[in-house]
């Protein structure tokens, strides 16, 4: 026989049970983003030039291979970094070396960057570096965008499609 | 370790005293989260059930079946859609406490390492279901969940190209994403309730359900809530919009915040680490074991009364190996054995009225032979100095040693059901004490699990070993109380001595036939 004299006492247990799991099923709210700011992307996943240029082989060395191992050039593994820079308006918000992936370095680079800024608009100027080249850009692009507050505005790059795209 | 481990008791049992005048010491929700927690499970594998018969996969179908889930049918599938999140973090909620609990009652070290360790990952596949449910609804917090959970992801060194980059912008999300946050949220449950079942494994008689009135409480507090305060989504996901302010389920995803403080591969450091520190907490630092029982063959007649009531299965019954006429021996499991002493209260042999031979039972523990325990009963009956004579057989864990004074003498032991039932009627047809307390922890939170139910059994008379049935019950008092509650204890002993004082003096029942 349950003791009614407790039944007041589990009421308010159980309604302080549910208040807890209601309030913090959803709240308080977090403030993730800045409301009053636009957020920038840049994102690729591009391969740099080898380290060391492939070698073409003579047709007595591809004679001296294996039937099934024949090619017509040796390539070492490792690829250089991939250099990348970012200014807005002229002034530079990211530069970045990014390594290539892999154990053996002979994967693609990777980038990921998410940048905060004010809304507007503005001079977005990217320009990527995949060679050993000593000076200048491989790919570049330049362009003034109208950013908006409280949305995403995303960099990316593919190389057979030219290069960067901005949306 | 062992301040904190004080300072949690300290703090828990004020809590859980003040639980036990709103529902009694047998239904105090903090003797049954572990049963709770699977109780939860349950509600949450079924309601899941019934949502996800309505859930549909994609970028823009998902939301939309969630929408028409939660308002179309809010009578039921919202009412389910709000069960299944609020029995989430009802889940949460009673597993932590669970653990801090068992944490504080130092209810992990040596041999109890097991359910520890394995309830360590256990914790992991409960976020895993948690977090992955939450980005299937695909609104403005799922999209959050996404970006900072790939972010993090990110930041280990295994992951080719970057996750985040699934979730660049709308053009970039595909449809077979949910299909496989599906399979997550389907079989990260399984795995769950596997290590569920292993988890429990080395408790004999889990307790798996709560008692019908919590399940019953807990069940209608959680449809109330739904009703008036149903879960809904936010507004949808659109990986173009920055999701600024988002209602998280703090129960689940409080750690996200530090993602925005704590670089992704230092919060990795700071949870690989806090959960290997986690899982090494029953050997920090190291704990004698008191050795386990040990069987008498010459004594064991194979009853099984101890493989019945052992609380760990650390007891088998297996076929005979000396040649006696008795079909089974008890064989004790060493690694599962916690030396609690439950089966030599179990043991039909140990008894203290046998004199042609010596004492020496089926079963017992080599550091309290049941010998001992005979002459310690004679020699404290022998310290009463004035007053109603009250001996008091307590455990090691309930605080009660503090009782002894000069008309109330303590022997202690791992566990009161170590106690043979014999012993109450020895004392008291020996004329030892005019009464006899049992003083164990409180009642359904033994230390050892099952001890304080089987003492109470015995004594009534409904388990083997029964206590005969000339005791006279009025001159015994089953005490099961929290440790802190000493107060309650030296009340319980004061009023026992005066109820025992309208008695007639116990000039015993003269000598047993002794065995």
């Amino acid at each position: 026989m349950p003791d009614l004299r407790r039944l007041p006492l589990q009421v308010i247990a159980y309604s302080a049970f549910a208040a807890l799991i209601g309030y913090f099923a959803s709240l308080p709210n977090y403030q993730y983003g800045d409301a009053a700011a636009a957020t920038v992307k840049v994102s690729l996943s591009h391969a740099a030039e080898r380290v060391k240029p492939c070698v073409k082989l003579t047709p007595e060395e591809i004679a001296e291979l294996a039937m099934n191992m024949r090619r017509t050039e040796v390539c070492e593994r490792e690829r250089l970094p991939v250099v990348l820079e970012m200014d807005i308006d002229g002034r530079p918000v990211l530069r970045l070396e990014a390594p290539p992936s892999g154990l053996w370095g002979d994967g693609p680079a990777y980038v990921y960057e998410r940048l905060d800024v004010s809304p507007g608009p503005h001079v977005l100027s990217v320009r990527l570096r995949d060679t050993a080249r000593q000076g200048g850009w491989n790919y570049s692009r330049e362009e003034r965008v109208e950013l908006l507050a409280g949305r995403y505005f995303t960099i990316t790059f593919k190389a057979e499609t030219g290069g960067f795209s901005f949306r | 370790m062992a301040v904190l481990k004080r300072v949690c008791r300290f703090l828990l049992e004020r809590v859980e005293r003040g639980f036990d005048i709103a529902f009694g010491q047998a239904c105090n929700p903090f003797s049954y989260l572990g049963a709770l927690g699977w109780y939860f499970f349950w509600i949450v594998a079924g309601t899941g059930i019934y949502l996800y018969i309505f859930f549909d996969t994609g970028v823009t179908d998902a939301y939309a079946s969630v929408e028409r889930i939660t308002h179309d049918q809010w009578y039921l599938g919202g009412v389910m859609r709000s069960l299944h999140r609020y029995a989430s973090d009802a889940l949460v909620i009673v597993v932590f406490l669970h653990l801090l609990r068992e944490f504080s009652l130092d209810r992990l070290r040596g041999k109890r390492f097991f359910a520890w360790l394995t309830g360590v990952p256990t914790l992991v596949f409960i976020y895993l279901c948690g977090i992955s449910g939450y980005w299937m609804v695909w609104d403005q917090l799922a999209q959050y969940i996404a970006i900072a959970t790939a972010e993090w992801l990110d930041a280990l060194p295994f992951f080719g190209e970057p996750i985040a980059n699934n979730f660049l912008n709308s053009t970039t999300l595909s449809g077979r994403f949910f299909t496989l946050l599906v399979f997550i949220h389907i079989f990260a449950p399984l795995f769950m309730l596997v290590l569920m079942w292993v988890h429990i494994q080395r408790h004999a008689q889990a307790k798996v359900n709560p008692p019908a009135p919590l399940a019953v409480g807990t069940a209608v507090a959680l449809v109330a809530l739904s009703l008036v305060h149903p879960a809904v989504s936010q507004a949808p996901a659109d990986l173009d919009v920055v999701p600024v302010a988002v209602g998280l389920d703090w129960f689940y995803l409080a750690g996200y915040p530090l993602l925005d403080v704590i670089p992704g591969g230092q919060l990795w450091l700071i949870v690989a680490g806090g959960g290997l520190l986690l899982a090494l907490l029953p050997w920090i630092p190291p704990v004698r074991q008191a050795p386990a029982a040990v069987v008498s063959l010459d004594n064991c007649n194979g009853c099984a009364r101890c493989f019945e009531d052992c609380p760990y299965s650390a007891i088998t019954m297996e076929p005979r190996s000396d040649g006696k006429a008795y079909d089974l021996e008890a064989v004790v499991n060493d690694d599962n054995c916690m030396s609690c002493g439950i089966c030599v209260g179990a043991c039909p042999t140990a008894t203290p009225f046998r004199r042609a031979t010596a004492i020496v039972p089926g079963i017992e523990l080599p550091e309290y032979p049941v010998a001992d325990l005979r002459e310690t009963t004679i020699a404290e009956s022998s310290q009463f100095v004035r007053g109603r004579r009250v001996l008091v057989y307590a455990c090691e864990h309930c605080g009660s040693q503090s009782l002894a004074d000069d008309s109330t003498r303590v022997i202690t032991m791992p566990c009161v059901a170590m106690l043979p039932p014999a012993f109450i009627d020895f004392a008291l047809s020996r004329n030892l004490a005019d009464g006899i307390a049992v003083a164990g922890c409180a009642d359904g939170d033994c230390f050892y699990r099952l001890g304080g139910e089987w003492m109470r059994q015995r004594v009534a008379g409904d388990r083997d070993p029964r206590l005969r049935g000339r005791v006279d019950h009025r001159r015994l008092r089953l005490l099961y109380s929290r440790a802190s509650e000493r107060q309650l204890r030296t009340t319980s002993i004061a009023e026992f001595a005066a109820d025992l004082r309208k008695l007639p003096k116990n000039r015993g029942s003269g000598r047993s036939r002794d065995a």
